[in-house]
């Protein structure tokens, strides 16, 4: 029973229990099913593999407990993704192809070049088509016909044209990373550089403002919200146009060059690790992007 | 009390000009039938005065506000502002602009919203901040000039939008149904407050309502528009003196004068 000299639990304390019992239910939810799904994926290699040749009688709890500690799961358990995740971190050095720290700075190098890349092309784009209707007509389709080839047939050939000029490593990966980041920032500024109402580009025309000065007075400031969200998915695409880029080009360092390696001898858990490792290097990117779009518009809110 | 004069006299030949519209037509090719928007429009407007544009809506006051400010083009007829054309007019900044909205841009303060034309201008930025500091004060904002416009009344994004389009000090306010917006409250205190503003600098000022009381309170001279084509039926010179406060409204004088309004817009209106 709550008496009044009792104090209230703090807002915040409120709404963590309010989030963090629906949360926590589903991710047990979650695990069960992950543990379930991994016993019946698991569950024949480990007979075969393990359980046969030791030619002793097995329990279920054996087969259990073996199915979620293969060496070379179908589906490895959750646990033992943490585990290789955890070891990937801090069992060697970063300069090490076996730390996932040293992946993952190679394949944000990949990613941040190409999303600079790709938004400063988008930004451009977009001021082009908002000042020409030529353009508009001339430019719109083939960008719009640009995201329709799938990015892995593209890949070769940007490697094969940059490679005969003499550019390898970083630069093929960004343009790939940049061929898929630009996109959504064209759409978006397109749609947020037209944004200002009609009343506002007329107060500027009284002010006999040049064309440059209305976009970097009127237009521009007025489609930063249209920009910010574009940047979130845009700094996702260039991930994963990064790790894309980074299979055909045969690298051995980046989290799709461990994607890859993972695949080709058959270790899952390196798969799931790097995975992992991708998912929360986006989450990292797109948060960072997230906060900064709360820095620059934060005069913007409205009461 | 004066008795009101039944001819409206002339302006005084002497006086210079800021506006002269002269047969000035404005049509609008519609799919099946042109629309005359303004139809033969004469109209002089000389420096200090303060001239209120009225009648009901589609009678082109707006309109006309508009190509006088170059914001709209003429069919036919000349339009000039300050002896030059308004296209020149507008290069030479020669008017400011209150629009029915204070269309501020909410990612600017309220000082940088009335920095904004000084830096179209060009000019050095320690300048430009004290001069937007001045007209803060001028229109009574001092102190709110590091607000975001949200962080405003209606009334004073308004009168921030008015300092804004003084910035430049521009020989000529133009002002388009700019309290149309607002409680009649706030609209009174801010008629009052632009009365002053007149008062202290005697800028020309073109002014679109369609409120009586408004134009009466006010306008020098008054201009009766009508609909279908947009014309202006009557052009009344207000013998109210130059100083104006609230209770005028109450005067017989007042009385008389939106009464002759009211009676010349039913009169266009029968027409």
């Amino acid at each position: 029973m709550a008496t009044s000299n009792k104090p209230a639990p703090p807002h915040w304390a409120r709404r963590m229990w309010d989030t963090g019992v629906p949360v926590a239910v589903l991710l047990i939810v979650f695990l069960l099913i992950w543990y379930a799904a991994a016993w019946g994926m698991n569950g024949t290699a480990a007979v075969e593999r393990v359980l046969e040749p030791a030619g002793n009688p097995w329990t279920w709890q054996e087969l259990l407990l073996t199915t979620w500690n293969m060496e070379r799961p179908v589906l490895p358990a959750p646990h033992q993704i943490a585990l290789d995740f955890w070891s990937g971190l801090v069992d060697w050095p970063l300069d090490s192809p076996r730390n996932l720290l040293f992946h993952v700075a190679v394949t944000g190098e990949t990613t941040l070049v190409g999303f600079v890349l790709g938004t400063l092309l988008g930004l451009v784009l977009a001021v082009l088509i908002v000042h020409s209707n030529t353009l508009d007509r001339a430019l719109l389709p083939w960008i719009v016909a640009s995201q329709t080839v799938p990015v892995l047939a593209i890949a070769p050939i940007v490697l094969v044209i940059l490679g005969s000029l003499g550019l390898e490593g970083l630069a093929p990966k960004a343009v790939i990373a940049m061929y898929l980041s630009f996109f959504p920032v064209t759409v978006a500024m397109v749609q947020g550089l037209r944004s200002p109402l009609v009343i506002e580009t007329e107060m500027m025309h009284t002010y006999a403002a040049s064309r440059w000065q209305s976009l970097w007075m009127l237009r521009l400031p007025a489609a930063l919200p249209f920009l910010f969200p574009a940047l979130r998915v845009g700094i996702a695409a260039s991930l994963v146009g990064a790790m894309v880029a980074e299979l055909p080009t045969g690298a051995t360092a980046g989290l799709g060059a461990r994607l890859l390696t993972g695949s080709y001898y058959g270790n899952t858990l390196a798969i799931w690790s790097a995975l992992v490792m991708s998912a929360l290097l986006g989450l990292l990117l797109t948060t960072l992007v997230a906060a900064t779009e709360h820095l620059a518009l934060r005069h913007r809110r409205q009461p | 009390m004066q008795p009101l004069p039944v001819s409206v006299p002339l302006a005084p030949a002497s006086a210079n000009p800021a506006v002269e519209v002269r047969n000035a037509s404005v049509v609008y090719q519609t799919a099946d039938t042109p629309v005359k928007a303004l139809s033969d429009i004469d109209l002089r407007i000389n420096e200090g005065e303060f001239v209120s544009l009225i009648g009901p809506s589609g009678c082109g006051k707006t309109t006309l506000l508009r190509v006088i400010a170059d914001l709209e083009q003429i069919s036919a007829g000349s339009v000039l502002v300050n002896g030059v054309s308004p296209h020149d007019a507008r290069m030479a900044r020669a008017y400011g602009y209150v629009f029915q909205a204070p269309a501020l841009f909410p990612w600017r303060t309220v000082l940088g919203n009335v920095m904004l034309p000084l830096q179209i201008q060009g000019g050095a930025g320690a300048d430009n901040r004290a001069i937007a500091l001045e007209h803060l004060e001028r229109v009574g904002l001092q102190g709110f000039e590091g607000k975001y416009p949200w962080q405003l009344s209606g009334g004073m994004q308004q009168r921030v939008s008015i300092a804004r389009a003084l910035a430049f000090e521009p020989k000529i306010l133009m002002m388009d149904e700019p309290f149309g917006a607002l409680d009649e409250i706030t609209r009174d205190r801010l008629n009052e407050q632009l009365q002053q503003l007149w008062q202290r600098e005697r800028r020309t000022v073109v002014f679109v309502t369609h409120s009586i009381a408004e134009a009466v309170y006010l306008s020098t001279k008054i201009v009766v528009m009508s609909p279908r084509p947009g014309r202006i039926v009557k052009i009344i010179e207000s013998p109210l003196p130059d100083e104006r406060y609230l209770a005028l409204r109450d005067t017989q004088a007042f009385m008389d004068v939106a009464h002759q309004v009211r009676e010349a817009l039913a009169d266009g209106h029968l027409e």
